[in-house]
């Protein structure tokens, strides 16, 4: 699958779909996303980093669960292209 | 209590380095350590080292080393009489001193109480105004409306910084240069406060321009005996983390010197304060003092104030906790020789100080006269990504701070870290940079010399 197609970390952590506990979560499976669309967080050494996607879509799947650990390059969310 | 008076068994209640730095003041007293770990950490180092281990918990802390009951728990599980916090994770927290007092557990650190008040910035000001500490100039207690704010300000005279009062940690922070700009300020701070904190109050604090960060140790025991240990200054920071700290503080006058240490042993002595602490003060360039706050704990850079007085703060801390009295007294505290310590974190400085876990490949740490490392560390450690960044402290003393820099450029060379990304390179950098050589450096330069040179 090439890589326009889905949303790596590129950081090792805790991946998180929500802002913070109390919140939505970024993004659900079938959300169009944006160029640039916040999907996840990761906290590594206690800084939060955010996962954007590269490109525009829908997304297809979440392939790491809430609070699961990931490694660099880890493919966190799938996407079905727009267009 | 043992035939020393000493506690017998104490559980340390924290991970890598400072870790086992309780460990070791244990061991020199002849008190049995017992170490908690979380998942990930079951092969730490820190695990190897002590009698005894519990599992507390999943990697995460808050699941693990952030859970009171969880480390209450483990202290009774394993007979232990004292719990060290280290610091970090419970370490501020009264909920654990509160959780080991009902527990028939002694916390090695001040009543819950006692730590409660001096970690409320309210609190702590008015206890430092009523122990003649000066602070920084500004509204006491939160500001009531933009007109208020507009009336303090003029008092104090701009640049001032709107704070939120539940903020903390540089949150919440909004700088006002002139005083056209402090209505909107006041309106954007106190709704992203309201936000941000659930509670929407200000105060107002007098900006210091270009100040140094020096702190002062002290050491109170429960028989009313309060000491200081002289200053430390940590001026190295970047986005407020501390990345190099020394003692004394070069160049620091004599008078204010003074001012800074009698102060924070009146401020401890008003409080109540029982064990290892801290009182932090801004000094700006004009001599102007102003208190921040007391870390109610052993801190990070404890190591240097050691190398330069003598004292083993965490063996004194595990004396008071037992309700010893101090060691010595003020007129035995002598200063001697400068002592600098580098944090070495595992970030790449190359790249806006990115964390950088993983296995550790080669470890190589120097040695030789006047360098001391303390870290949770070997060949082959993992540095996990659940935890803070800080790897190792190497830590340099010299008879003078010439002699103190000379070590550090020796140790740096010879520190060696492979697999993971670390600061050693930014520091032993930083050992060339004049403002640091001739102890010029304010709490901003760092980040002024970054962004005019990228590390």
């Amino acid at each position: 699958m090439a890589d326009e197609d889905v949303i790596r970390s590129q950081l090792p952590g805790i991946f998180y779909r929500r802002p913070d506990p109390d919140s939505d979560p970024f993004a659900e499976v079938g959300d169009e996303i944006q160029a640039g669309s916040v999907v996840g967080l990761v906290e590594v050494m206690k800084q939060f980093h955010e996962v954007t996607a590269d490109s525009a879509g829908t997304i297809a799947s979440f392939e790491v669960d809430n609070e699961q650990v990931v490694s660099p390059g880890d493919v966190v969310a799938r996407l079905e292209s727009t267009g | 209590m043992g035939e020393s008076g000493l506690v017998r068994r104490v559980l340390v209640a924290n991970r890598g380095e400072i870790a086992i730095r309780v460990i070791r003041a244990c061991r020199d007293l002849g008190i049995s350590p017992v170490a908690v770990y979380s998942e990930a950490d079951r092969d730490a180092l820190h695990v190897s080292l002590a009698d005894d281990a519990i599992e507390i918990g999943p990697a995460h802390a808050t699941k693990s080393y952030l859970l009171p009951d969880a480390i209450v728990d483990a202290a009774r599980n394993c007979g232990a009489e004292a719990v060290h916090p280290g610091y970090g994770f419970l370490s501020e927290d009264p909920r654990l001193p509160s959780a080991c007092e009902q527990a028939g557990i002694t916390f090695v650190g001040p009543p819950a109480d006692v730590m409660a008040a001096v970690g409320d910035k309210v609190q702590a000001r008015a206890a430092a105004i009523a122990a003649g500490v000066p602070v920084v100039p500004g509204s006491d207690g939160r500001v009531q409306s933009a007109e208020h704010a507009h009336e303090v300000a003029e008092t104090i005279g701009f640049p001032v910084m709107l704070k939120a009062a539940a903020g903390g940690g540089g949150r919440g922070i909004r700088v006002v240069e002139t005083a056209d700009g402090l209505d909107d300020a006041y309106r954007t701070a106190a709704n992203e406060a309201a936000a941000a904190f659930g509670d929407g109050g200000l105060f107002i604090e007098k900006r210091l321009l270009r100040p140094r960060h020096v702190e002062v140790q002290v050491l109170a025991d429960s028989h009313g005996n309060v000491i200081h240990l002289g200053e430390r200054d940590c001026s190295v920071q970047r986005r407020k983390q501390k990345l190099i700290e020394e003692a004394p503080a070069p160049g620091l006058d004599l008078a204010i010197r003074q001012q800074l240490c009698q102060g924070a042993a009146d401020f401890a002595r008003g409080v109540g304060y029982r064990g290892a602490g801290t009182c932090e003060f801004l000094v700006d360039r004009d001599g102007n003092v102003c208190f921040i706050e007391m870390n109610a704990r052993i801190q990070v850079e404890h190591g240097i104030t050691e190398l330069v007085t003598g004292v083993d703060l965490v063996a004194e801390q595990l004396r008071i906790a037992s309700a010893l009295t101090l060691d010595i007294e003020q007129s035995d505290v002598r200063l001697d020789g400068a002592a600098i310590e580098f944090r070495v974190n595992a970030e790449d400085p190359d790249n806006n100080f990115m964390p950088s876990p993983g296995a550790v490949t080669d470890w190589h740490v120097p040695g030789g006269p006047g360098v001391r490392i303390d870290t949770g560390f070997e060949n082959g450690s993992v540095v996990q990504p659940y935890y803070d960044s800080l790897v190792a402290k190497l830590m340099v003393w010299g008879r003078d701070r010439p002699q103190a820099l000379a070590r550090a450029r020796r140790a740096l060379d010879e520190f060696q870290i492979d697999g993971i990304t670390t600061t050693l390179g930014l520091h032993r950098r930083l050992l060339e940079w004049d403002a640091l050589v001739d102890g010029q450096v304010d709490t901003e330069a760092l980040e002024r010399r970054l962004e005019a040179q990228p590390a």
